[in-house]
């Protein structure tokens, strides 16, 4: 399983509601229901991806954030997970909104455009960064939004979210110290536990 | 129109419908009792011995209990359903016990305005008690007892048969535990009662229509009926699918001259053959009371008007899918419907399916309908 949703499974208490936003085949949330007995639901919009994690055994709704997410109850589910789909949606901010309305916690995940190999290809290159992480060209990627570590904090900050928790993925497995220390310059993937 | 769909897939064969016949008065929702009446169906697979393999077929306006497989070696076309019901198909017959038959008030075998009134001894005919869905709902209660099945592994439906299944989930939560409803809406709006309202007006307005006592009369309301269907026709395909289909093409003549025919453009002939189709093997009362069944469904009149509180009651999982085409029961309907499970809390799964179709979508090999479903189905299986 990717490193970040293995970095976010302590956060979430067994037998709790879970609403996953942009759940994709359902992998993750597959996971909390078998070894946390979440009770789990899941967004999806791709086709492929919404059938896979029906096959799964999972509830999944086809729901285009973009259009909102007023259909879903204030505090109707205990964590709201959105994992790597923050610089892909129209207005990151009024999702974060949205995840603490249905939500009691907000857990985000986002590839840090922060991080020193972007700045490196940027600043010798001058081209936009792709790699094998962010794979797409800037004309046609369904990445609209990236941010680095520090942006995103500010924005929480403008906006009175907490940050509870927060996990920064490097480039290797092992402990990341420098992703720790330096986060806005060495993070890959940045993980946050987020409360009104 | 197959698409190589059902290729892997099979047939249930050939079947043979079966009676229930039920002496105890039902109660319908219009305050008058019926009994007896009786009940045909058929059913595709075997029951398990914990009999929690079963599944009910709810049909649609002008559906009937044979959903699937032939009736014998030289039948043309197989049951409504078959695309979808079979082994190896998403309803499949090797894991479940499927249960279809043909509502009350119908025209394929239960009983309904072509049956003989008791009292009388002459057709029902117009005097047929107007029925809602809830009397369905019930007499399949007790088809479901008298066929020893306590509790449905699904209740599955499609446009009026997803209203039916939605009423199943409230009316017998603890029967129900997984509930389909494709194409299908709460409650029906204006435009489409209006367009039910031309269809009865169509049969009303025949001649021999006779007050709808043409059976006694030796007649039927062909025309009237036809019409009805070609004017139904029309809400269940989509603009682009009629497009598709027949475009602007003519049968005969010209397009700079026109033609002598009464017959001139392709489309013409489609919806005169549906029509005369469907006025051969319809009954125009069962028509009426289908339609008035279709206007009067809400499914959350009684609870306050509030389709939440209303869900609150099931017990059930949800399956509901809508076509992007659909706009008798379009996905905007359908959305409310995952709306108000969501707010009610009860597990839902939800899809909208890019579909030419229209409402008839519900019943073509569609690839991504077909293995969504497949995979909701295996979830209800493993149940």
């Amino acid at each position: 399983m990717r490193l970040d949703l293995t970095r976010i499974q302590p956060w979430i208490a067994p037998g709790s509601r879970v609403l996953d936003l942009g759940c994709g085949d359902g992998e993750f949330l597959h996971r909390l229901q078998a070894e946390c007995q979440v009770r789990g639901m899941g967004l999806e919009i791709d086709p492929g991806q919404l059938t896979a994690a029906v096959s799964r055994g999972l509830n999944v709704v086809e729901q285009n954030m973009d259009e909102g997410l007023g259909n879903f109850p204030d505090q109707s589910f205990d964590t709201v997970v959105m994992a790597h789909a923050l610089q892909a949606v129209h207005y990151p901010d009024r999702v974060l909104d949205e995840m603490l309305r249905i939500g009691r916690e907000g857990i985000v995940t986002f590839p840090n455009f922060g991080h020193w190999r972007c700045r490196l290809y940027l600043g010798t290159r001058g081209r936009m960064p792709v790699s094998k992480f962010m794979p797409y060209s800037w004309y046609d990627t369904p990445n609209i939004h990236f941010c680095t570590v520090d942006d995103f904090e500010a924005l929480c900050r403008s906006k009175g979210i907490r940050i509870l928790d927060r996990e920064m993925v490097g480039n290797t497995e092992r402990r990341p110290l420098l992703a720790g220390a330096w986060p806005n310059l060495f993070a890959v993937t940045a993980i946050y536990r987020l409360s009104r | 129109m197959r698409h190589g769909a059902t290729d892997t897939a099979g047939s249930v064969g050939i079947v043979t419908p079966q009676t229930a016949r039920f002496d105890e008065p039902l109660m319908l929702a219009c305050g008058r009792a019926l009994a007896p009446y009786e009940l045909v169906y058929e059913t595709y697979g075997t029951l398990n011995a914990t009999r929690s393999n079963a599944v009910l077929i709810c049909h649609a306006l002008s559906g009937h209990h044979h959903a699937a497989g032939y009736h014998s070696e030289t039948d043309r076309k197989p049951g409504w359903w078959d695309e979808y019901i079979g082994p190896g198909k998403p309803i499949d017959s090797n894991r479940f016990f499927i249960v279809s038959l043909n509502n009350l008030g119908g025209c394929h075998g239960s009983t309904g305005p072509t049956a003989i009134n008791p009292d009388t001894g002459k057709p029902w005919g117009p005097d047929f008690p107007p029925l809602r869905a809830r009397d369905w709902v019930h007499s399949q209660a007790r088809l479901a007892d008298r066929l020893g099945i306590s509790s449905w592994a699904a209740v599955i439906g499609g446009s009026l048969g997803g209203m039916q299944a939605m009423r199943w989930a409230l009316e017998y939560p603890e029967r129900v535990k997984h509930c389909v409803v494709i194409a299908s809406a709460m409650k029906l709006s204006a435009q489409n009662i209006a367009f039910n309202e031309i269809a009865r007006h169509a049969i009303q307005s025949d001649p021999d229509f006779a007050e709808g006592r043409y059976l006694e009369q030796g007649n039927l309301p062909a025309k009237g009926l036809g019409l009805a269907r070609m004017v139904g026709h029309i809400t269940y395909l989509s603009d682009d699918a009629m497009a598709a289909k027949f475009g602007r093409d003519l049968r005969s003549g010209t397009l700079e001259r026109g033609g002598e025919d009464d017959v001139e453009f392709q489309v013409q002939s489609y919806l005169r053959y549906q029509g005369s189709q469907f006025s051969g093997s319809f009954d125009a009362n069962t028509y009426i009371l289908m339609t008035r069944a279709l206007d009067y469904f809400d499914l959350a009149r009684e609870y306050g008007d509030d389709p939440v509180a209303a869900f609150r009651h099931a017990r059930c999982s949800f399956l509901v899918i809508s076509f992007s085409t659909d706009w008798r029961f379009s996905p905007a309907r359908s959305r409310e419907i995952v709306d108000a499970l969501i707010a009610a809390d009860r597990p839902v799964t939800y899809a909208e399916i890019e579909a030419n179709e229209g409402h008839d979508a519900f019943l073509m090999p569609i690839p991504r309908y077909r293995e969504l479903f497949a995979a909701y189905m295996q979830r209800v299986g493993d149940a």
